[in-house]
């Protein structure tokens, strides 16, 4: 167990291509970190970073007081899940849990007793004498989870690891993986590109884009108060609609918009916070073409155009029975505006 | 899917039947030639029932060798061919896989151009090179031995290739758990890779034993003492070494012998690839 300390680091590849700079971060002892980000954003470089697996081209790495930027992964003392479990195929599920304590020279006593306390705690001893591929998806994720816990590592790193699972499953394993952090109180960090996993595992969440951090912050600060344009489109499903302030021309919206900060020029707003009747707080209105209509259940959604031809995504608990009706008013409560800025991607309330 | 009429079935089974009996019947031939006496084949046919001389015939070649010929018994030359072909199967896939590992895993000056140096090889079969590598061989003093006969047969730029290949479809991800685990370079080859290779090592094996103890040019040339005689090469002087018509039944009774161990390579191993096939995964 060891907190993180992650100072200006960087990853730089041959051909001045940077995958990863001015990373800042402090991460808790026990904390559960969730890395998340669009493919590309450089989440696995720096998880693969910290586990020794990609070089440190710039900065410092911290875990608990050492400096482990030029160890091995074996002397970082960190486990790691891969995304494809990478067992040895080879071994049977107990070899596959006591490779690393052999390697460490732990004695055969030892060891069983280790493998055999983290199998009984995931429940895979039934599979113990099984090779890996006599098991099922979720046997082998297990696994994988086990190899990694089975050396109480300081640090548990987890590269999207459940993405090969179908989505029950992923579910499940989800929640497993929360309450054995929980349990266990390991330092994790977690990448995935599934923003719903991100929400729910983390305790902190770290939005990445292009290699450098947009916003770190509790998953209910960041759904609620995104930093950037791209951590606002990026976090919430539907995403945020992003509205440029040119579209409220009409007269009545002006001395609501001279509320908000001067350098405003674009307003998001969550599809389910955009409203179809007046409410009785301030709300910017705005006159809408009825589009699509998307039946899901309990969570339905409704796109409509723009006065500018900007479309909109509103969540909606019935149909809204406006097909004969093309045009409605869409209004939009002052106080659930995130105000922000174009050139500088940024939010533009911030004290 | 062809169709599966009788009269398909028949044609099948015929064609099959053609083909192995062309391929077995020279093989029955010596087998059954092997059992006769020597006066048998004088008289200009070849009978097709095996005769009454079999076990006098390999108890000669096998014990007594011919001394007017030159040529050592027959468990001499067996010998021989057998730790010769061992040494350059055991020898190269030893090269082959640490050249393999070398090439796939780590990250040296010059290392593609040192893979299409050893994939060049490939185009150059010992039978170029052999007179330099005679040379070689001589000045180093290695005539008449068994470190003359195999060693310059033991670089092999077909197995590195082979197990370059197959070392490259093992995921990325198996080397950095290895590696997360606590297992170095050596332990990760050992504990990993050879055991995921063992079919793959097992086919070459047999390609490579079979290779090893059919060479007749090489051992041809750089032995001249009997003690070092291979036993392919030990047929052929048997049948042009004596001034005397060449005793064709125990040059058959040779045939089948030298024929044998290759063949029991092939049973042996064949059960291990089996294996090897249905219980590994990558």
């Amino acid at each position: 167990m060891a907190s993180i300390q992650i100072n200006r680091l960087g990853k730089m590849y041959t051909g001045d291509v940077k995958a990863v700079s001015e990373i800042n971060l402090t991460i808790k002892d026990g904390e559960f970190i969730v890395l998340v980000g669009p493919s590309g954003c450089g989440k696995s470089t720096l998880l693969r970073m910290i586990a020794g697996l990609e070089s440190i081209t710039e900065g410092d790495l911290f875990i608990g007081e050492r400096r482990v930027n030029d160890l091995e992964p074996s002397e970082r003392d960190i486990a790691m899940v891969f995304q494809n479990y990478a067992l040895y195929p080879h071994m049977t599920v107990y070899n596959n849990l006591g490779y690393g304590l052999k390697n460490r020279g732990f004695s055969k006593d030892e060891i069983k007793t280790r493998v055999d306390a983290i199998a009984k705690m995931l429940e895979i001893t039934p599979f113990l004498e099984r090779k890996p591929k006599a098991l099922s998806g979720g046997q082998r994720q297990r696994v994988a989870m086990g190899r990694a816990l089975v050396r109480e590592p300081k640090v548990f790193l987890l590269d999207e690891p459940l993405s090969n699972l179908d989505a029950k499953l992923r579910v499940q394993m989800r929640l497993e993986i929360k309450q054995l952090q929980k349990r266990l109180k390991t330092t994790s960090l977690y990448v995935t590109h599934d923003q719903l996993e991100a929400m729910t595992l983390a305790d902190r969440l770290v939005v990445l884009n292009q290699g450098r951090i947009e916003q770190v912050g509790s998953p209910m600060d960041v759904y609620n108060r995104p930093d950037t344009l791209f951590v606002a489109q990026f976090i919430g499903s539907p995403s945020m609609n992003l509205i440029p302030i040119t579209e409220f021309q009409q007269s009545d919206n002006q001395h609501l918009l001279s509320q908000l900060p001067a350098t405003t020029d674009i307003l998001g707003i969550r599809p389910d916070q955009l409203l179809l009747s007046r409410p009785k707080e301030d709300a910017l209105c705005l006159d809408c073409q009825v589009g699509l209509f998307e039946p899901a259940g309990a969570e339905s959604h409704l796109y409509v155009k723009t006065p500018l031809g900007q479309d909109l995504t509103l969540r909606v608990d019935i149909d809204p029975q406006v097909h004969e009706n093309p045009r409605l008013s869409v209004y939009i409560p002052l106080t659930k505006v995130h105000p922000f800025n174009q050139s500088s991607q940024r939010r533009t309330d911030i004290q | 899917m062809v169709e599966n009429n009788s009269w398909s079935r028949f044609m099948t089974h015929c064609i099959l039947i053609l083909g192995v009996a062309l391929v077995v019947f020279p093989v029955y031939l010596a087998v059954i030639a092997s059992t006769h006496e020597a006066g048998t084949f004088l008289s200009g046919t070849l009978p097709l029932l095996p005769g009454s001389q079999g076990l006098e015939n390999y108890k000669q070649v096998l014990f007594e060798g011919r001394s007017r010929a030159g040529t050592p018994p027959l468990h001499t030359m067996l010998w021989n061919s057998f730790v010769m072909a061992m040494t350059i199967t055991i020898g190269k896939l030893l090269v082959s896989l640490l050249s393999a590992f070398a090439i796939v895993y780590f990250r040296f000056p010059f290392r593609m151009f040192f893979f299409w140096v050893i994939f060049l090889t490939l185009m150059l079969p010992v039978e170029v090179r052999i007179v330099p590598t005679f040379q070689v061989v001589a000045d180093l003093g290695m005539l008449n031995s068994f470190a003359g006969l195999s060693i310059p047969l033991i670089a092999s730029a077909t197995a590195t290739f082979l197990f370059r290949q197959f070392f490259m479809t093992i995921p990325e991800e198996m080397l950095e758990a290895a590696r997360v685990d606590g297992a170095g370079p050596l332990k990760f080859f050992k504990d990993i890779l050879l055991p995921l290779s063992i079919t793959n090592i097992a086919a070459l094996f047999v390609i490579m034993f079979i290779y090893g103890w059919n060479q007749y040019l090489w051992p041809l040339l750089i032995t001249t003492d009997p003690e070092y005689y291979t036993i392919v090469m030990g047929i052929q002087r048997m049948v042009t070494g004596a001034d005397a018509e060449p005793l064709w039944h125990l040059v058959m009774a040779t045939v089948v012998l030298a024929a044998l161990p290759p063949i029991l390579v092939i049973l042996f191993m064949q059960r291990l690839f089996v294996k090897g096939l249905t219980e590994t995964e990558k």
